[in-house]
């Protein structure tokens, strides 16, 4: 039993290790999503076209490739980056591209007359963006965000592929040392499933704040 | 700039929706302080005008001037260029508009409505937005609701709110699209008592469009009656209503008053 704690340490600190890159990893995906998003919306020809390719690169390939080569490629041209830097950036620059078209979806799911408004009172075009346009359409990108986060979380696992130490690297440590596969990988299959189930949570309890001062409850 | 000068000048505009003809040529004046009313059918042009005025829309020929100035042009060396986002900006401080649907901004108390705009284009500092938005309020009727969300308002009490938000940049010319369209008949009354009382209280002029012949008769100065892009006709409210002279307007009188309106 000594032995198992032992294991289940390994596994909590490999659990620490995902738990990191999803948050780090949520994080640039959100600036991608934003930069990505609104660039798809400029008036200006060249965001919009570094904008789309952005995007298109970065869903019409695969996250592997794109890990291998943050990870063994980028040497190359002179940029060598940590296991957890190559994954942040390639977990967040990916699910960027996905969040990226919710940023864009919502933007353009705010009625006409909300930026009618905003020209008739004379507001500048990003005043009406970060003030009128993006808190509403915030509300309507929340519940996708969510399930990006979700995504996000599981393609983690992915970088025990450059040895990373999380979840499913270290269930295979576990694996290898105890010669037993049903526990560890059964262990970590739970926490990756409660991991997503506090990512639901959180999104949805934000959501219902969020919400609250449209239908007219607010405190 | 003296007083017999038009602060609305329109000089052969036109305006086409694909293949539709919206605007055909038009030209009209109007005076300071003077208060319009745009009627006619659906699809006559007469929401265009004011749509174009406000900038929500661009024209595809002619000239308007707005208090003595090019509004789409600028002039540079004495050539007439297409206005850029900041010749824009400077002459819409000179217009306010009121729309058919309210649009007012929902994730913002009556409140936050009225003084956003104030505050961020003109730099006005919070509380005096919020002074100057309490009397603006307070003379649509709404004081007691500067707290509310937009949705816990009724449709006349939202239209009062986006009056007063449209009024807060004190602009020199309103804009009303429909203002009572969109509103449940027993609301109707409120919403047109307000602008009543701003007509009677202010020297500000006043566009509008509307299908309450009643409401317009009391309210303007002038009334044009538009068909197919085109003035057809225009006098006071008297003459157009009592005693209109072409066929046309006699026609779309006739109709209204057939659906049950009130001249």
């Amino acid at each position: 039993m000594t032995q198992w704690s032992g294991y289940f340490g390994l596994i909590l600190q490999g659990a620490l290790v995902t738990i990191e890159l999803t948050l780090m990893g949520s994080v640039l995906a959100l600036i991608m999503a934003f930069l990505a998003g609104m660039g798809r919306v400029s008036r200006f020809f060249a965001l919009r076209w570094l904008a789309t390719a952005y995007i298109e690169f970065f869903r019409g390939t695969s996250i592997f490739v794109q890990l291998f080569w943050a990870y063994f490629v980028l040497p190359f041209i002179g940029i060598s980056l940590t296991p957890l830097q190559a994954g942040v950036l390639a977990l967040g620059l990916n699910v960027g591209a996905y969040a990226a078209e919710v940023v864009r979806g919502a933007i353009q799911s705010i009625g006409r007359e909300q930026y009618e408004a905003c020209t008739a009172l004379n507001l500048g075009r990003w005043q009406g963006m970060r003030h009128i346009i993006l808190p509403q359409a915030l509300l309507v990108m929340l519940p996708t965000f969510g399930n990006n986060a979700i995504e996000l979380l599981k393609a983690t696992a992915v970088v025990s592929l450059i040895s990373l130490t999380d979840l499913t690297f270290q269930a295979q440590v576990v694996r290898a040392q105890t010669g037993n596969t049903l526990v560890p990988f059964t262990t970590i299959l739970i926490i990756y499933f409660i991991l997503a189930l506090l990512i639901s949570w959180g999104v949805r309890s934000l959501e219902r704040r969020m919400a609250r001062g449209l239908d007219g409850v607010r405190a | 700039m003296s007083a017999s000068a038009p602060i609305i000048k329109i000089d052969d505009i036109s305006k086409s929706f694909g293949s539709f003809k919206v605007l055909d040529g038009l030209s009209m004046q109007v005076m300071p302080g003077e208060k319009l009313a745009l009627i006619g059918p659906s699809g006559s042009g007469k929401t265009t005008i004011l749509r174009i005025l406000m900038t929500l829309e661009r024209i595809d020929g002619g000239h308007i001037q707005i208090d003595g100035e090019q509004l789409y042009h600028m002039e540079r060396n004495g050539q007439l260029l297409a206005a850029d986002e900041r010749h824009l900006t400077r002459m819409r401080q000179k217009i306010g508009m009121v729309f058919q649907l309210f649009n007012l901004f929902p994730h913002k108390c009556v409140m936050d409505n009225v003084t956003l705009a104030p505050m961020l284009t003109k730099g006005t500092p919070r509380a005096a937005a919020e002074k100057r938005a309490m009397e603006l309020l307070e003379m649509v009727g709404m004081a007691d609701k500067a707290k509310s969300m937009p949705a816990q308002l009724s449709g006349g009490q939202k239209q009062r709110v986006a009056i007063a938000r449209a009024l807060a940049l004190s602009p020199k010319i309103m804009l009303f699209d429909e203002v009572t369209s969109a509103l449940d008949p027993e609301l109707v009354e409120e919403v047109m008592n307000v602008m009543r009382k701003l007509a009677a209280e202010t020297d500000m002029t006043m566009l509008l469009v509307t299908h309450e012949m009643g409401f317009a008769h009391d309210f303007a100065d002038r009334v044009l009656f538009f068909d197919r892009g085109r003035i057809v006709e225009e006098g006071k409210p008297d003459e157009i209503f009592r005693n209109p002279k072409q066929e046309r307007t006699q026609g779309f009188l006739k109709k209204i008053i057939a659906a049950g309106h009130r001249v």
